[in-house]
């Protein structure tokens, strides 16, 4: 016995340095994403925060700063109230679009999963509504606005329906123009929302739902009972994700509206707010832009991580 | 007897079900592809026609549509080189990197594994437009304004990328395929070239066409790093077409533009369609 131990000694020492030499090329191979998200990443993170305590904008063709001044960038910013009303204006365009976006889409995951419906066509209809996903948002952006404009063809198409008698100026209603923005974004991303909560669906173990059958349920059961409950973490990702992209919600409200964020500010967004300072090179207030933003989606990244991986860790 | 009637209850039950799923499927399909069939049918017309109303038939301008956009003042042509050049580097790079990435956790074992996988986890929902102010400054300080490198060489470093690869990784490589590899004399970079690579090409395929496409729309960062006229990028014309008063144009050209813009994503996306819808639930959600 003993002497079995002291043969298999050296050989697990060797075994293991030889292991260790190999295991050297884990952090070899790390080197490239390092060093870019250290260049590209990390690094302009520091200075965007750094660049939020100072005072440094173009007054006229004067550059003023920079200047260190604390925290005078925030108090600006929350102080002219102005970011309230674009942060109101990217939630309300999200939630318009958010809330017809996932009704559709859990109905549809339920469909295309559901073995009983034996639906046709179901691929053909799955590429069908998640193409709008990879198209460009400027592209669509100007095609609605041409498609949408005072004399353009849907208001010619509306009029000869007779639904309406006169051209309806989309662009200069607030809510017209926000409903454009939703539903370009429900447009683009209902497809992806499907798909995603239709693999969650497919995890779902098919006994249960044969037992609540024998019990009698109903489809509709079915659903609220099952599906739902087993759904909730998939649906909390979804929804988690989707806020975050809400957040960064900028093409298509930017190319729709030029930049001007009409009418009255009723469509400005975060980032629309932070490309307009960018633009006018007062890197101060972009920066405590930033920097809020970045801790929001960090908090909600946070969120994220807790629910899909956390667990995962802890049952492995 | 009571059975056979639940039966027929529940089958004509079932039937009006189908019947909604597909009155309601069809409904979608056209709302997603009406602006697509206006567009295409739009591009077929003379800006004459165009003023005199909406139509759902073709038309027959679609040459002389195009080849009054390749004589125009737009830079549409070179955009389009450009955004094709960033794009297909981005893409390139992005999944050769990013599998060596998913690599480096998958099959090496080593102090920090843990810690570097965790961190990428939780970096994969930070959007870039937060860092964007700092970008700018960064590039404007390295001379790297006017170049496409900063809008190509950021994708090494791509976490979902990452992340959708290493869990495809879990499933095609075992690492006795490795441990077989050193035995014949492989070396590390040679095993991961010749074995590795070869055999998650699917999942790369799918995330090289993810990159491509998301590179191909980007438009908020490119605005702030390629000024030059002849170095600019498809999005950032739309943008620049948009803020000039474009309603009074050519509208025939500013359709065939939108066109040329939108379908090659289009023809690339039904050809590979099949792989695509498979492989999207494939890398988030399985957790």
């Amino acid at each position: 016995m003993a002497q079995n131990q002291a043969s298999v000694a050296p050989m697990g020492k060797g075994k293991k340095s030889k292991v260790v030499r190999y295991n050297r090329w884990g952090y070899i191979f790390l080197i490239p994403f390092i060093a870019v998200f250290l260049v590209f990443n990390l690094i302009p993170l520091i200075s965007t925060f750094y660049n939020s305590f100072f005072e440094n904008y173009m007054a006229q063709l004067n550059h003023v700063g920079p200047n260190f001044v604390g925290f005078q960038n925030y108090k600006t910013l929350f102080a002219d109230g102005k970011i309230w009303q674009y942060a109101g204006n990217t939630a309300i365009m999200w939630v318009m679009g958010f809330i017809p976006q996932i009704i559709v889409s859990l109905l549809l995951a339920q469909w295309f999963s559901d073995t009983r419906l034996k639906l046709k066509g179901s691929t053909f209809f799955k590429t069908v509504i998640y193409m709008p996903n990879l198209i460009m948002a400027s592209a669509f952006s100007l095609l609605f606005f041409a498609l949408f404009s005072d004399g353009g063809p849907i208001n010619d198409l509306l009029m000869k329906m007779h639904i309406l008698d006169e051209p309806f100026k989309f662009f200069s209603s607030k809510w017209a123009t926000r409903s454009l923005v939703a539903a370009m974004n429900f447009l683009m991303w209902f497809g992806n929302t499907t798909i995603l909560l239709m693999a969650g669906i497919m995890g779902i173990d098919v006994s249960l739902y044969e037992a609540a059958e024998v019990d009698g349920a109903n489809s509709w059961q079915r659903f609220t009972r099952i599906t739902l409950p087993l759904l909730k973490p998939i649906l909390i990702y979804v929804m988690i994700t989707s806020l975050i992209g809400g957040i960064q919600m900028f093409d298509v409200p930017q190319i729709l509206t030029n930049g001007t964020g009409n009418p009255t500010d009723s469509t400005m967004t975060l980032i629309m707010y932070l490309n307009k300072h960018l633009y006018s090179k007062n890197y101060g207030m972009g920066g405590a832009i930033s920097v809020v933003l970045f801790l929001l989606t960090g908090a909600l990244s946070l969120l994220v991580y807790n629910i899909m991986y956390r667990k995962k860790d802890k049952e492995a | 007897m009571s059975e056979p009637i639940g039966e027929i209850k529940k089958s004509t039950s079932t039937h009006a079900r189908r019947v909604i799923a597909y009155i309601v499927l069809i409904i979608l399909s056209i709302l997603c592809l009406f602006w697509f069939y206006i567009l295409l049918i739009y591009s077929t017309r003379s800006n004459g026609e165009i003023q005199k109303g909406i139509t759902f038939i073709p038309s027959t301008h679609f040459v002389e549509n195009f080849k009054n956009l390749v004589n125009s003042s737009q830079p549409v042509f070179q955009g389009l080189r450009n955004s094709l050049i960033i794009a297909c580097s981005s893409a390139l790079l992005s999944t050769y990197f990013s599998t060596l990435t998913a690599y480096a956790i998958h099959v090496y074992d080593f102090k920090l594994k843990k810690f570097i996988f965790t961190f990428i986890l939780m970096i994969m929902m930070v959007p870039t437009q937060v860092t964007v102010l700092g970008f700018i400054q960064l590039m404007t300080k390295m001379n790297l304004i006017n170049n496409f490198i900063p809008l190509i060489v950021p994708t090494i470093a791509a976490p979902v990328t990452f992340y959708y690869l290493k869990q495809y990784m879990e499933s095609a490589l075992p690492l006795a395929l490795i441990e077989a590899a050193r035995i014949d004399g492989s070396g590390e970079i040679r095993t991961f070239n010749t074995i590795a690579l070869p055999l998650m090409k699917p999942a790369i395929a799918v995330q090289a066409i993810f990159t491509f496409v998301s590179s191909w729309n980007n438009y908020f960062i490119p605005t702030f790093i390629l000024k030059k006229e002849k170095m600019k990028t498809i999005p950032i014309i739309i943008a620049q077409l948009r803020s000039s008063d474009y309603l009074k144009f050519d509208m025939g050209q500013v359709y065939m533009m939108i066109t040329l813009s939108i379908f090659p994503v289009i023809i690339v996306y039904l050809i590979l369609s099949k792989h695509i819808v498979s492989g999207i639930a494939m890398g988030s959600v399985k957790g």
